[in-house]
């Protein structure tokens, strides 16, 4: 008998399991259509590698993933790419995201499948590699790709190897009926991740309130070391981490994943698919899933392509839409409600339900927490939801995580309990949400802060550069003019002019002397301030001064121009929100910026110029003539 | 049709709060009816004198709030918190004792500070403190004497009657005083064996409130095995009241006997019904232990040294007080971690 531990709190809700899982697993039909998201795992999204058009094979990669985490996506049967667009995705916001719409012909053609019986006879890699072909992915909830999961880092050897059969959450009996009539084919796979994993224990745990299963699962690990362990009946034995305490005494350390305790925990359902891929050769293409609730007239378990839309898998049980007050992907306890009946099931779908009102009924208006405590009886995670739900309403973030808001797994036990109907879920869930974007604010923050320092440091760094080379070139230059008329002026006087060019130079030189002298002499008595001026370059600032307002200030029309034009824009796009808003805004501010810059400019020089013009135009006359 | 949108869980276990106060109030009744046949009429008119006050006041200081009074009305914490006004008033409080009591306790302790869920102190409690303080004739004299022990027992009308004129003090046949104060009284300068000759301590321990506090305790292990209530808080309340009498009173002639800090008074009361009441109680099963066995300490401290006879009123007060600060200080251990975190979050650095 293997040993059991118990886990803090957990509740008993109606099972409410007898609903569905007194049918053998129906094969659904062939919808009209299938809808495949190119995202069903965590990770990278997949690369669409077809064409609207294109025909496809069963089990034909229609989606790849070259780099990075994720795993392929497949044709569930054969026909054509319809479409590649945005399509509703299960997704508790009703979110859009890419999908492959494939239109089925009905002939359900396979492409070629190689089975790999004698895997043992390949690399783990190898078959690791073959797992991740295959597109699985766990197929629990969470979809984290399985050849990923079955390899450990180095540091954290798997001992024990959990097959979670728990099922502890109500009206779900997808794995309950997958252990009973695929009992083998569960096996199969548990002995292939066994065989990548060689773990020391490998058990798997199944609640009592499915006899059927354990004796099926029983008879079907008999002879090997596979534990079967049964435990109670309590919501949420099947949580992972509660399993893992179940069944090892050990608890998975807050922010860890089990490996770092030795432990591995996989899902029924993935390991049939395992034994598919691997035995079979076959992709991951199709699952059971439980059809259940009172507005179902055949409620049920269902072999269901990925990509049916979740109104095909309801008229297959035959759904009564006028009694189903809500759908709930996934069961009471954790799914969570969907508007649009066309959202496709994918590989991480377990269960639709479709209650009547009378059977799940709205809860009444919330009332005031009493603190009575009865949520933090029955937290398997041994929070306090009250304090947590107190802080959480009064948004005292920093207090609820000190309270360990992120161990929460949001199993929904505290609301189930809660004497004043809180939902209390949902406020942890707005809390992990709020801070979660604080977080990613504050960093995006402290990002642009460094960014913009460096960014200074740099333009400071640049204009002391720049500063140092021109004062450098200034100097150099002014050295070598001197040396230069030092030296002509040597030659002319000793006579010894040793080249033409030397002595030409030496000749303008002089004539500049001449004219120079002569020009300050005229200048003398009526502008004193041309003394100013440069002595080498000849010209007035006044000269290079006027033409350059000119310019300038015709820069400055320019500018405002394209400034008014911008912010009309800006208005137009305001008024028609359109996207590219911010882009605008940036453009406008950047046009401000010029023009405020040209105006700087303009107003610098007017200072400079205004005593300058005043003396220059007699000088520049004089020179003229 | 349109569908629900809701976020999960979607299904709920029907106990709601309302039915939690029924239950309260449905534990109480064997106490009541001990009361009753040990005491006569006047707990009884006094509960439901109580309860009629309760109620108004809430649905008056509710409209006044402008909320909802049926939603608020139908939770059933004001006719508990009358209810328990009600039990532990001596049975000849005049009519306006009662009515200073649920008044503070209804729109002073309890809507003045948010109402249900917000308020710091037991409501109760602070009505009980405050006409105890304010009223010590009427709240001392007014004890109704034991079954047996009545000189021309009073019928339901007397009773009525003698609550309902207002007078400080009830007909003096009629009352007695209880046996803690007796105790009290009596101690040090007389034995035990001389104490307990007085007639208000019968044969076993006190007369009467024996079986009051059985028939409480019997009524709140109704209530703990519903789940209504934990352990942690009865334990706790009077694992601290026996451990302050083991360690200082084993004297009987020096400090009343731990027989009569159980069975007189308002011990089973006060440890099943009063200190239980959530909302001002600590939180984690750990800060309800401390919480518990500070209320039974208490108890016993002001009992043995103090001036009132009986203390659970001030003794949960005191400990309401200080619920922020062991709340802060016992969260449990949650899954995954080494230890509990204690205290405040520490702000990070930088």
């Amino acid at each position: 008998m293997t040993q059991l531990w118990n886990f803090g709190g957990g509740v008993h809700p109606p099972e409410n399991k007898s609903q569905s899982n007194n049918r053998p697993i129906r094969p659904a039909d062939l919808p009209a259509k299938l809808i495949l998201p190119l995202q069903q795992h965590i990770g990278e999204p997949a690369r669409c590698i077809v064409a609207p058009g294109q025909k496809v094979l069963k089990g034909e990669v229609i989606a790849q993933v070259d780099n990075g985490m994720g795993v392929p996506v497949h044709a569930p049967t054969s026909g054509i790419i319809e479409r590649i667009s945005l399509e509703p995705v299960p997704h508790p916001s009703g979110m859009s995201d890419t999908c492959v719409v494939l239109i089925p012909d009905g002939e359900e053609r396979w492409c070629a499948l190689v089975p790999q019986p004698e895997y043992r006879k390949l690399g783990r890699d190898q078959v690791l590699v073959l797992i991740r072909q295959a597109g699985i992915v766990g197929l629990g909830g969470a979809g984290f790709p399985t050849n990923i999961k079955l390899r450990p880092s180095v540091d954290r050897k798997v001992d024990t190897l959990i097959l979670n059969g728990a099922e502890c959450e109500p009206y779900i009996t997808a794995d309950d009926m997958t252990m009973r009539e695929k009992a083998a084919q569960v096996m199969a796979g548990l002995r292939v991740m066994a065989w990548l994993l060689r773990p020391a224990r490998v058990v798997i745990g199944i609640e009592e309130n499915k006899p059927e299963a354990i004796a099926a699962l029983r008879q079907a690990a008999e002879g090997s070391k596979t534990e079967i362990a049964v435990i109670p009946t309590i919501y949420p034995s099947g949580g992972e981490k509660q399993l893992i305490q179940i069944l090892t005494g050990q608890e998975v350390p807050s922010g860890g994943i089990p490996a770092d305790i030795g432990v591995m925990c996989q899902n029924i359902g993935t390991a049939v698919a395992v034994a598919d891929a691997i035995l079979q050769g076959k992709p991951l293409i199709s699952r059971v899933i439980t059809a259940t609730g009172e507005a179902l007239a055949e409620p049920g378990n269902f072999e269901v392509l990925v990509g049916t839309p979740t109104s095909h898998l309801l008229t297959c049980a035959g759904v009564d839409k006028q009694r189903m007050s809500r759908l709930v992907l996934g069961g009471p306890m954790m799914g969570y409600t969907v508007q649009d009946l066309n959202i496709p099931l994918v590989k991480a779908s377990n269960c639709i339900l479709a209650p009547t009102e009378q059977e799940l009924p709205t809860p009444p208006p919330a009332q005031a927490c009493i603190r009575c405590g009865m949520c933090a009886e029955a937290c398997p995670m041994e929070l306090l939801p009250q304090q947590l739900f107190w802080h959480a309403k009064a948004t005292e973030f920093e207090k609820a995580e000190h309270l360990n808001l992120f161990d929460c797994i949001e199993c929904g036990v505290c609301s189930y309990v809660c004497p004043s109907s809180i939902p209390l879920v949902q406020y942890y869930r707005f809390a992990k949400g709020e801070i979660r974007l604080q977080r990613a604010e504050q960093q995006k923050s402290d990002r642009a802060r460094v960014r913009f320092e460096a960014r200074q440091q740099r333009l400071d760094r640049e204009q002391q550069e720049k500063d140092q080379r021109r004062k450098d070139r200034a100097l150099a230059a002014a050295k070598a003019q001197e040396q230069k008329t030092a030296e002509a002026q040597t030659m002319v006087q000793n006579g010894t002019v040793s080249d033409e060019r030397a002595g030409k130079s030496a000749l303008v030189a002089q004539a500049l002397a001449r004219k120079k002298a002569k020009t300050t002499a005229a200048s003398a008595d009526t502008a004193p301030a041309e003394t100013f001026a440069p002595e080498n370059t000849g010209k007035t600032p006044a000269a290079e001064t006027a033409p350059n307002i000119e310019e300038l200030e015709q820069q400055l029309t320019q500018a405002q121009a394209k400034l008014e034009k911008m912010q009309s824009m800006l208005e137009d796009a305001h008024s028609g929100q359109a996207p590219n808003v911010d882009k605008l805004e940036r453009a406008v501010d950047k046009n401000i910026e010029r023009v405020r810059c040209s105006q700087q400019a303009i107003d610098d020089l007017q200072k400079q110029a205004v005593p300058a013009n005043r003396n220059a135009e007699p000088a520049l006359s004089r020179s003229n003539d | 049709m349109a569908l629900v949108q809701q976020s999960s869980p979607h299904t709920h276990r029907a106990r709601p709060t309302s039915r939690v106060m029924l239950w309260v109030i449905i534990a109480s009744v064997p106490g009541l009816l001990a009361q009753t046949v040990f005491f006569g009429w006047g707990n009884l008119i006094n509960v439901v004198w109580c309860i009629a006050l309760a109620l108004a006041a809430e649905a008056a200081i509710l409209k006044w709030r402008s909320k909802p009074v049926g939603f608020f009305l139908k939770d059933n914490t004001a006719a508990v918190t009358g209810l328990l006004l009600g039990l532990s008033l001596p049975q000849f409080a005049p009519w306006w004792v009662s009515a200073v009591a649920v008044f503070s306790a209804i729109v002073v302790a309890k809507q003045l500070y948010g109402g249900l869920g917000s308020n710091p102190f037991n409501p109760a409690m602070v009505g009980y403190a405050l006409v105890l303080i304010s009223f010590p004739l009427a709240m001392t004299t007014n004890w109704a004497a034991p079954v047996g022990l009545w000189q021309d027992a009073p019928g339901f009308g007397e009773t009525l009657s003698a609550i309902a004129s207002g007078q400080q003090t009830a007909v003096d046949g009629w009352t007695m005083a209880t046996p803690l104060d007796e105790y009290k009284h009596k101690v040090g300068s007389h034995t035990a064996a001389e104490i307990t000759t007085h007639p208000a301590f019968g044969n076993f321990v006190a007369r009467g409130w024996e079986w009051v506090n059985a028939a409480f305790m019997a009524g709140g292990l109704v209530l703990l095995a519903l789940r209504i209530i934990s352990w942690h808080i009865p334990v706790g309340f009077l694992a601290g009241l026996v451990a302050m009498s083991l360690l200082f009173g084993t004297n009987a002639d020096q400090y009343a006997p731990l027989s009569l800090h159980l069975l007189a008074g308002g011990t089973m009361l006060g440890a099943f019904f009063i200190a239980t009441d959530p909302v001002s109680a600590a939180t984690s099963h750990q800060g309800k232990l401390i919480y518990a066995v500070g209320i039974g300490a208490l108890v016993y401290l002001i009992r043995s040294w103090g001036n009132y006879p009986d203390a659970v009123a001030f003794s949960v007060l005191l400990m309401n007080f200080a619920v922020p600060f062991i709340d802060y200080y016992t969260p449990p251990r949650t899954y995954g971690h080494h230890k509990a975190r204690r205290g405040l979050p520490t702000r990070k650095q930088g």
